[in-house]
Parts: C-alpha cells; sequence; structure tokens
C-alpha cells in the first residue's frame, strides 16, 4: 500500500478492507505535516478532534455500523470556507480570531460523506493575490521548490496536496485561484462553472466570479468530489438549478470524435518557451489519442485583465463593507462609531486589500460608473461571445494554465500589475462562467511543473473531466512527488 | 502617462471605503492606482456601443422562497463573535452626541 500514490477511490478501499484504520489514516497524515509542514507552511490550523473522529469511525465500523462511504478519509480546507468551531481567517488579521458557528455547504456536504476535516489551509489574504504571499500570517512554499511561490490564492490547498500533506483539499476560483496554484504545484484543480457548487459559507470576494473547486492528486479525484459537492443548495440563490454533477458510465481510451480548439491568443508574448513547448507537446498527444484539434479565435483574451480588475474589485469594495469591527473579526478602538470603523479597517486589513478596496471604490464612485464599471460589463459580454462562439465548433479548449511556472517568492510583490498580469490565461473562464481543470503536462529545466487547463462550456465538468482522465491514464506527470517528500 | 487620479481623489476614496493611511502611502497608492488605471485604459480602444452588459453569468432571475419562519442562528451563537455586546445586542462606540 502506497498512500503517496494512491487515489481517493482507492484509500477508500484500504479501509473498507480493513487494511488500515482511520486513527492510521490520520496520523499518517499528521506526521507527515509535523515532518515537512515547518518548511512548506501550507497550514494555518489543524483540527484538534481529527483523531478522535477517526477513532470513533474505527469503532463504529468495528461494531458494524452503518458508516459513509467516505468515513475516515482527511480532506483540508482553503481556509475561507467556514468550519463549525474550527477558525476561519482568510488569512487576514482582521478574521484572525473569527470562529464560524456553522458550516458552509461545502464542509456539510464532505462532513456528511465521513470525510474528515483535517485543517484549514494558507491563501493570500481575503483571496486576493496569486502566490500566498499577500496572507498576513505566513508564505507558504511550493513542494517543488521551497525558494518559490505556490501559487495563490490557494497555494496552502495546492501545496498541502502537493507534498501529499493531505490527500485531497477543497479550493476557491475567482480569477485563477484554483488553477494556477495547482499548475505551479503539479496537481490537478478544477473550477466548475458559476453556480454549479453552493457558495454558502464561502467568504464573499466577488460574488458573480466566486466558485468553489477540488484540488486533488488525480482528475479521478477531482471527479469524485464533485459527485459530493456539486449539488443545488437552497442557501445559496446563485446556486445553479441542474442536475448534480454524475461521472460518465464508462471511459473510453481515447479521444476519438472529440474536437479540442486551440487559441493562438493564449500563446502570445510572455509565455515562458518550456511552458510552451510542454502545451504543444501535450496537444500533439491528445492528437495522438485521437482529438480533433482546431484553432480557434478568442479575440477579446486581451482585455481580460482590465475587465477582471474592475469587477473583480468593484464586487470586492462592497462585499468588504461588512468588516467594520462590531458582528464579528477584529476591531480596533475609536473615539466614535466612525474612527472604530476607519481604525478597524486600516489596522485589520492588508496592503492589497486596502488597494482593491480602493480601485472598486474608484469605479463605483459618482461619475466613474459609465466609464469603467459599465464598460467593463460590456467588454465581459464580449469575453463570453468568444467562449460561446468556440463552444459551436469544439468540446473543449485547451490552453497552458499560466504563462511561467512556479516565480520566486519576494519576486513579483512590489509590482502589483506584474503580479495582476501572471493571472492572464485564467481570468477569462471566471469572467465567461464556464468549468475548467488545470492538469500536470510537463516540468520546466529547474524541475518546475507546468500546467495546462482544458475548458468547457456550462455546466460541461463531465466532459472536461473525462478528457483529462484519458490524458492522465496515457501519461505520468500527475504521479510525481518532489523527490525530498517521498 | 498622464495622471488619471491625484492624490487628493485618493483621499476622498479612502473616505469613502473607511481606510486611513499616512503621508508615504498615499503617494504610493497615487502612484499604483495610476499604473493600474492606465493599464485598465486599453478597454477605451473597443467598441462596445450596442453591447449589453453582463451582470450575471446564469440565466437566473430573482429566487424566491415560501415567508416560512425556518431554524436560524440562536441569538448567543450570532453574538458569540462580537467585539462587544451587553443585553443580547451589539455594541458599538457612541453614534450621537449626547
Amino acid at each position: 500500500m502506497d498512500l503517496l500514490t494512491s487515489d481517493l477511490q482507492t484509500i477508500k478501499s484500504y479501509l473498507d478492507r480493513g487494511e488500515i484504520t482511520a486513527k492510521e489514516l490520520v496520523s499518517f497524515y499528521l506526521d507527515r505535516i509535523k515532518k515537512y509542514d515547518g518548511k512548506i507552511k501550507a497550514f494555518l490550523s489543524l483540527n484538534n478532534n481529527a483523531l478522535k473522529e477517526a477513532e470513533d469511525i474505527d469503532k463504529k465500523r468495528l461494531n458494524g455500523k452503518h458508516l459513509p462511504p467516505m468515513a475516515g478519509i482527511p480532506i483540508g480546507l482553503k481556509d475561507n470556507i467556514i468550519t463549525k468551531d474550527i477558525a476561519t481567517t482568510c488569512s487576514s488579521h482582521i478574521l484572525e480570531n473569527f470562529v464560524p458557528v456553522y458550516d458552509a455547504t461545502v464542509t456539510k456536504l464532505l462532513k456528511d460523506e465521513g470525510f474528515i476535516i483535517l485543517g484549514k489551509l494558507n491563501m493570500d489574504e481575503f483571496a486576493m493575490g496569486s502566490s500566498c504571499e499577500t496572507s498576513y500570517f505566513q508564505k507558504t512554499g511550493n513542494p517543488w521548490d521551497i525558494n518559490r511561490v505556490p501559487g495563490g490564492s490557494s497555494g496552502g490547498s495546492a501545496a498541502a496536496v502537493s507534498a501529499r500533506l493531505v490527500p485531497a483539499a477543497i479550493g476557491s476560483d475567482t480569477g485563477g485561484s484554483i488553477r494556477q496554484p495547482a499548475s505551479f504545484c503539479g496537481i490537478s484543480g478544477m473550477k466548475p462553472t458559476y453556480g454549479r457548487i453552493s457558495r454558502y459559507g464561502l467568504v464573499a470576494f466577488a460574488s458573480s466570479l466566486d466558485q468553489i473547486g477540488p484540488m486533488t492528486v488525480s482528475a479521478n479525484d477531482c471527479e469524485t468530489l464533485m459527485q459530493i459537492i456539486a449539488k443545488h443548495d437552497k442557501n445559496d440563490s446563485t446556486s445553479a438549478q441542474v442536475d448534480n454533477f454524475v461521472p460518465a458510465k464508462t471511459l473510453t481510451a481515447n479521444l476519438n470524435g472529440i474536437t479540442i480548439g486551440v487559441p493562438d491568443e493564449y500563446f502570445k508574448e510572455g509565455i515562458e518557451p518550456d511552458v510552451e513547448s510542454a502545451v504543444k507537446g501535450a496537444i500533439k498527444h491528445f492528437e495522438s489519442l485521437g482529438a480533433e484539434i482546431i484553432s480557434v479565435k478568442m479575440p477579446h483574451t486581451d482585455y481580460a485583465v482590465a475587465v477582471y480588475y474592475i469587477l473583480a474589485t468593484a464586487e470586492a469594495s462592497s462585499n468588504l463593507a461588512r468588516y467594520d469591527g462590531v458582528r464579528f473579526g477584529y476591531r480596533a478602538e475609536g473615539d466614535n462609531l466612525k474612527e472604530m470603523y476607519t481604525a478597524t479597517r486600516s489596522k485589520g486589513f492588508g496592503d492589497e486589500v486596502k488597494r482593491r478596496i480602493m480601485l472598486g471604490t474608484y469605479v463605483l464612485s459618482a461619475g466613474y460608473y459609465d466609464a469603467y464599471y459599465l464598460k467593463a460589463q460590456k467588454v465581459r459580454t464580449l469575453i463570453k461571445e468568444d467562449f460561446l462562439n468556440a463552444f459551436k465548433k469544439v468540446d473543449a479548449i485547451i490552453a497552458p494554465t499560466s504563462p511561467t511556472t512556479a516565480f520566486r517568492i519576494g519576486e513579483k510583490s512590489n509590482n502589483p500589475l506584474s503580479m495582476y498580469l501572471s493571472d492572464i490565461y485564467t481570468l477569462s473562464l471566471n469572467l465567461f462562467g464556464g468549468c475548467g481543470i488545470s492538469i500536470p503536462c510537463g516540468f520546466d529545466s529547474h524541475n518546475l511543473p507546468i500546467g495546462l487547463q482544458i475548458l468547457g462550456n456550462y455546466f460541461q465538468e463531465q466532459k472536461i473531466v473525462n478528457i483529462a482522465k484519458i490524458y492522465q491514464n496515457t501519461t505520468d506527470f500527475h504521479t510525481q512527488i518532489p523527490k525530498w517528500l517521498r | 502617462m498622464s495622471k488619471i487620479i491625484e492624490k487628493e481623489d485618493i483621499v476622498h476614496i479612502s473616505e469613502l471605503s473607511r481606510l486611513s493611511f499616512s503621508e508615504e502611502e498615499l503617494d504610493r497608492f497615487t502612484g499604483e492606482l495610476n499604473n493600474i488605471l492606465d493599464y485598465i485604459h486599453k478597454l477605451d480602444t473597443l467598441d462596445t456601443t450596442n453591447i449589453q452588459p453582463t451582470s450575471h453569468v446564469l440565466d437566473i432571475s430573482n429566487v424566491f422562497r415560501e415567508d416560512i419562519v425556518h431554524e436560524h442562528l440562536s441569538r448567543e451563537d450570532a453574538l458569540k463573535n462580537a467585539a462587544e455586546h451587553e443585553h443580547n445586542h451589539f455594541k458599538v462606540p457612541r453614534v450621537v452626541e449626547g
């Protein structure tokens, strides 16, 4: 039994057959965290009850009691997904002492399925960042090179899965926050269609873009988790009224009959040669598996960063108005209410969050709304039409996830615009609202993972996950683990 | 590059945002926001005259439910994370001069 290379269904079968107990399984990962997380710094907090929960499951199993399907398997959650009685900080000083009094829908669905929440994972503050460096608490290192960023904002989730500190994790993706760190850390990460997974209990950043998704060792595991968490929820009024996600009954061995679009706009200046050649090599591989590859035009791609940083900051400035030191979170002293608000927010938020609140407030302020916000919403329509036009001709689009591999800690933290531009390939999908999965497709000359993303139309998760699975059945990039973590 | 936003605009926005900054921070933010806005202005090159804005990607309109009382947070739970509370209410600093 090699837990490091086992997927969730295999781990489940070990438990079902009694080859390992839940307590042994949880201890295995807790030991790895003890051994490696001092260096990686992926976890912000651990669930102190995890071993006790595992023991209870083992007892029930011994006594022949009914157990939910995944009983005893540990999972990690990004720290913007609320967990009853376990601190949820969003990696922000302003929520440092916040202990939720209820579970997010996703948390509840995972618990009901038997998963043990092992702990909460580091992220950029309020999910605003592409490197995990804006976290108030700690900078997470990339398991492939500890001096480099794991990506962001779900960098803690990506690093923890990549280092096998936990077999799977949940992240959130507003402009690439699942796919980009998955790519940097060599794991598989899916951003489902907007509305596919309930956002109830996800701390809001940009409400028209935010979406929760799985971050795992393989596309298989993304599929396993999607079956559990992709369900309509009456507590989220933007939760889509569609059938629950179900996997395909059978998986074909090839991609005959599948048309894949490749947009030239995703291979322009700024892309590292190693990334370009790995993704182009993968496209050849898809072709050899039987897929028809055609070129598609996405002419408005170049405007996505500008549109995103208007809409996402506008929504954020509104969503983050709730942090006022009254109902929850940190409070600074002030002589009157307004001074208390201002002191609380000025001391409680970090620089990047303030920058985005300021930008968002500006684009929504009197006299500027039409020039910025309305304009961005109109260009969002054009970007959406680029995708809809492409999907008239193709089943899926394949592109690099990020123009570069993981950059060095500190390399971009003093230049906000260059950090924003690192999301150039992932933002468009959120503006469109469709689904995408990032999977490993090679390594660069520094032995850093390279990722590609498979993008699909609304609610086409089954289609893109199948393409990813067929790729992973015929390649071994996703099975690689950094040597020092073996 | 011409300035799109002046330091006094930054001061105004910071007041709207309930954020306060040092002089040094105001200068830095003025520079950074000008850089970002300058980049954003590339949208001006696109003609969007007859384009409808997208505020939400899915075809969902108002979602209604029956007006029925259901399980909700207890008062105790709702106050659990408050910085200060008194007599079952959130407590805030003085709002009106007395």
